[in-house]
């Protein structure tokens, strides 16, 4: 357990991928079975309790500590987990004698004064752990102290068969074994949620490294796999054989494009490819293994558990795969395990039920996840209401029915169709969609072109160019080349996206903030505003953050004019000078507008960065708030049904 | 007498009027007395200046020659007669000539602790005279770390955190912040202590605190100012700084810099976060709650006056042992050594600022 905090507190203060990778990496290298096993079960999340909730926290500390001095540490730390982590008292200093029953601080350097008189009044908490009882904690609990450290595997263990009126005394027990690192990770992993900054992903990752795998190879193995992993551990360190089994529907690392401007143009042979277009939703896998030996039957899907699903992807535990997959159609019995995967790999199946009961023939759809409505494609900003849902109501699957754009074919059936030119996998995808003929499910439609002149009108126009009403829903083109192959990863030449171009405006510097890593020293995070009406005058509102987009050169000119135009500081903020003839104006691009209440501007801009930098604008000649609300009601009435 | 007969609390700080002297006066004053050679403590300008003469050697390093306008060296345990008051001054156990000025007077003892730390195992602090218990009537106890959320435990296992992530990260340096008089050397002699040989490097503005330091027999090990070093001779190397330094241009001289934070404070995660600290280090040169409310304890003092810091818990802690308590506000006190970045101390925030404007490099 001591390690594992360590492990967790490490990552929580970590803010580098490639440093968190080769944390957990090497705490995998050097840790033993069962512990690291799990501890890769929390990191992937494939752990839950029934959760202790922060009542019953509370209710702990209040047993063994002075409420005045609670409520002094509560104010100054913020936050409870970490206050009770850090203000649990030791059992020994509980024990000495104190005028305050329960209460006993001190016992520190200078020990003679809180010398123990061996007359031990035990808290009360330390009472119900000393007194006999008739229920003992099951499956020893108390054993940690056999060998001096509570272990991790013992934690889990417990947990999974403790009963809750259990709960609190258990945890009584651990918090006093552990010091203030483990308390924190302890309270963190039996009221879920670690928070470290880690994605199942990223774990898993790290464990291929262990022996030199690739992250895609664990992905393709974790169906079978349940914590501690013992045979997957021996297998990277090379002490077995590879585990059998593997996932009948596994996630394929997606092929991606690379980004083009109308010069690249001309070095390319219009009749070496085909052209589509760009769908602004989530770029999805959707996979149906075929049909085992014995037709499967899955049970029905379990309605939605509070909790459930707040990243959108929590890879469930091995054991629970099979509950995600609704019952197969009556008549069809073809299609095994049904999987929807997001472009990085992550299981976001819990949160489409409606599409994945679409998926009732064996194959594997590489396409954009929409939202479609009355038989029109809805814009991202309707997309991103379905998104990030805790629970997945039938309310929310019938306002938002999720909606699956086909853009190629990476397997039918059991046959691999990644070696094929690109030009055959659509036509095998052509004919796939007729077969499944399920309405959730359409084929991205080809853009008729034989001149780059004629592509560039259909970008310009996509509604005229065949997109009809879901043009809105078109955020660029793409070009694929006929011969092509599948490939992971973004190869240069095969495939290009071509993206319309973004949203334009002039805003004003208002805050900085330092960035971390290779940036830490810098400011590189900007919230930038707009002019608006306010009170007295006009005053500026901000719009957004952007963290990208300038070069390396323009980074130490914004941050240099940072550093000499600060007006007032707050921890790694500076609010900059941002007057009508003072300041710093950024001309901001982004892809997407929307309404929104948790801005004091009311919108929210979707993938905004610095576009460049207008040392030549005064900041009053910077746009209007307006003028944003204008843009939205204009995408709103482009797109709407 | 009552105690407040002997110590009052003037503008400028605690004043004996027996002896006509002040302790660790805010102001510039005829006589003072300092507990030790933290800028908080210690100012330049007083017309006299008794101190330990390592405090009074820190000052000078500090302020030059002229610091005083005259100074005179005491040791810890001799006896001194000021006019109507005998002093004496005790190891305080916080810095390098740190101490707690005793002064008794018409049969009573009253205890000024300046800043301590009273640590059970003496070698976690190998560069200064442990902490010394003397008994008084009233004792005088900062409160910096006077919240039970703060017990700072064992420095060793923070040096062997660093230790193991400087072997993790070998292509990468590693930037300690540690304020520049006690800490910075402390946290070097522990990380030789741990057996790290290799040379470990300096911001130039610890340099003269650091050679004093080890002037006086404390073994450092090879010490190389950053000032010169090239990028790739600073990889997987330990650099010691001021913690402003970790968020200034000074670090981009550093390959992929992992930054630390020695500082009690670092024991709360919020606080840790805001200064963006990766590696926080919980190691400090003040008591913790227990090291505080042992030692108040332990003097056998009915009276408690508590100085900067969270008074309001250590106040009530004595309330509920019946000791009599009071908090004793002193303006200008907790401005160096373990204050966070300047950054929320609005009386040094304006130096700050200056330190960053003029390009925040090496002084």
């Amino acid at each position: 357990m001591k390690r594992f905090a360590e492990l967790l507190d490490r990552l929580a203060y970590e803010p580098a991928r490639n440093a968190k990778l080769r944390l957990m990496t090497e705490y995998f290298r050097s840790t033993a079975d069962p512990e690291r096993g799990w501890a890769l079960a929390a990191l992937t999340g494939a752990l839950s309790f029934a959760h202790a909730k922060p009542g019953l926290i509370r209710n702990l500390i209040a047993e063994c500590t002075d409420p005045v001095l609670f409520g002094l540490s509560y104010d100054y730390v913020g936050d409870l987990s970490e206050t009770v982590a850090l203000l649990w008292p030791s059992p020994l200093a509980r024990r000495t004698p104190s005028p305050l029953a329960g209460e006993g601080w001190g016992g520190g350097a200078g020990g003679e004064a809180q010398a123990s008189t061996g007359a031990e009044r035990a808290s009360p908490v330390f009472a119900d752990l000393t007194t006999p009882t008739p229920t003992p904690s099951p499956q020893g609990g108390g054993e940690q102290r056999a060998d001096g450290e509570l272990k991790l595997s013992t934690v889990v263990e417990t947990l999974t068969t403790l009963g809750k009126a259990q709960l609190p005394r258990q945890l009584a027990h651990w918090l006093d074994a552990l010091d203030e690192t483990g308390r924190w990770a302890l309270i963190k992993l039996v009221t879920g949620g670690l928070r470290v900054g880690v994605s199942a992903r990223l774990a898993k990752t790290a464990v291929a490294a262990l022996g030199g795998k690739e992250a895609q190879e664990i992905e393709l193995m974790w169906p079978g796999r349940a914590p501690p992993y013992i045979e997957l551990f021996a297998w990277l360190e090379g002490r077995a054989e590879k585990p059998a089994g593997g996932d009948p529907a596994p996630f394929r690392p997606p092929m991606l494009a690379q980004a083009l401007d109308e010069p690249d143009l001309a070095a390319l042979d219009p009749a070496d490819f085909l052209a589509e277009w760009k769908w602004d939703g989530i770029r999805v896998q959707a996979v149906a293994a075929p049909s085992p030996h014995a037709p499967d039957q899955p049970p029905p899907l379990p309605p939605p558990q509070a909790g459930e699903g707040k990243s959108m992807n929590p890879p469930p535990p091995a054991g629970e795969r099979k509950s995600m997959n609704p019952p197969p159609r009556a008549g069809e019995g073809g299609v095994g395990a049904r999987r929807l995967y997001s472009r990085t790999g992550e299981d976001i199946s819990k949160s489409f039920p409606d599409l994945i009961a679409a998926l009732h023939l064996p194959g594997a759809i590489d396409g954009e996840l929409l939202i479609k409505r009355g038989g029109l494609v809805q814009s991202f900003n309707v997309l991103q209401q379905r998104l990030n849902r805790k629970t997945v109501t039938p309310k929310l699957t019938a306002d938002f029915p999720a909606h699956l754009r086909a853009y190629d074919l990476l397997a039918d059936g059991d046959e691999d169709l990644r070696g094929l030119p690109f030009a055959a996998r659509r036509t095998r995808l052509q004919d796939f969609v007729a077969r499944l003929d399920d309405e959730r499910v359409d084929l991205s439609p080809l853009v008729a072109f034989s001149t780059w002149d004629d592509l560039i009108a259909a970008r310009q126009n996509p509604a005229a160019a065949g997109a009809g009403p879901d043009a809105a829903a078109v955020e660029g083109v793409m070009l694929k080349r006929r011969e092509a192959a599948y490939l992971p990863g973004r190869p240069k030449g095969p495939w290009w996206k071509w993206k319309r171009d973004p949203f334009i405006i002039d805003t004003v510097l208002m805050y900085a903030q330092r960035g971390h890593g290779k940036r830490s020293s810098y400011y590189s995070d900007y919230t930038f505003s707009v002019w608006t009406k306010g009170e007295s005058g006009d005053e500026l509102v901000p719009v957004g953050k952007a963290y990208f987009g300038f070069t390396d050169e323009e980074l130490v000119q914004i941050d240099r004019y940072v550093r000499r135009n600060t007006i007032e500081r707050f921890g790694p903020v500076r609010e900059v000078v941002h007057e009508p003839d003072r300041g710093l104006v950024l001309e901001v691009a982004f892809e997407g507008l929307q309404r929104s209440t948790r801005h004091k501007s009311g919108v929210a801009m979707r993938f905004p960065r610095i576009n460049r930098l207008r040392w030549d604008k005064p900041p009053g000649e910077a746009d209007r708030l307006e003028r944003l609300e204008t843009l939205i009601a204009q995408i709103d009435q482009a797109r709407a049904p | 007498m009552r105690p407040e007969d002997i110590l009052v609390l003037t503008p400028a700080g605690l004043c004996c009027k027996h002896g006509d002297f002040h302790i660790d006066p805010t102001r510039p004053v005829q006589r003072a007395l300092i507990t030790h050679a933290h800028a908080d403590h210690a100012r330049a300008g007083h017309g006299a200046v008794l101190a330990t003469a390592a405090t009074l050697d820190l000052m000078r390093l500090r302020y030059g020659d002229t610091f005083a306008g005259t100074t005179q060296a005491v040791r810890y345990g001799e006896r001194l007669t000021l006019d109507g008051a005998t002093v004496t001054f005790h190891p305080a156990g916080h810095v390098l000539g740190s101490a707690q000025i005793a002064v008794e007077a018409g049969g009573l003892r009253i205890v000024a602790s300046g800043d301590y730390k009273n640590v059970a195992d003496p070698t976690c602090d190998p560069t200064c005279a442990p902490f010394e218990l003397v008994p008084c009537d009233v004792f005088i106890t900062e409160a910096t770390f006077a919240l039970p959320v703060f017990r700072h435990g064992d420095p060793r296992g923070e040096i062997g955190k660093l230790l193991h992530s400087v072997a993790l990260f070998p292509e990468r340096a590693h930037l300690v912040g540690a304020y520049s008089l006690g800490k910075a050397q402390r946290v070097i002699a522990l990380i030789r202590r741990a057996g790290y040989a290799a040379p470990i490097y300096l911001h130039g503005a610890m340099a003269s605190i650091t050679h004093y330091y080890q002037s006086r027999g404390i073994a450092l090990g090879e010490l190389r100012p950053v000032r010169g070093a090239g990028k790739t001779e600073l990889a997987g190397t330990i650099t010691l700084c001021p913690p402003s330094a970790l968020a200034d241009i000074w670090t981009r001289r550093f390959p992929d810099p992992v930054t630390a934070f020695a500082s009690g404070w670092m024991r709360v995660r919020a606080r840790a976060r805001q200064q963006g600290v990766m590696l926080p280090l919980v190691i400090s040169d003040h008591a913790d709650w227990d090291g505080l409310t042992a030692t108040v304890a332990a003097t056998g003092a009915s009276d408690i006056w508590v100085t900067h810091g969270q008074e309001d818990a250590l106040v009530y802690w004595c309330g509920t042992r019946g000791l009599k308590a009071r908090p004793l506000d002193i303006v200008g006190y907790g401005d160096e050594d373990e204050g966070l970045d300047g950054e929320t101390q609005a009386s040094s925030s304006r130096q700050r600022q200056a330190e960053d404007d003029d390009g925040g490099e090496e002084s």
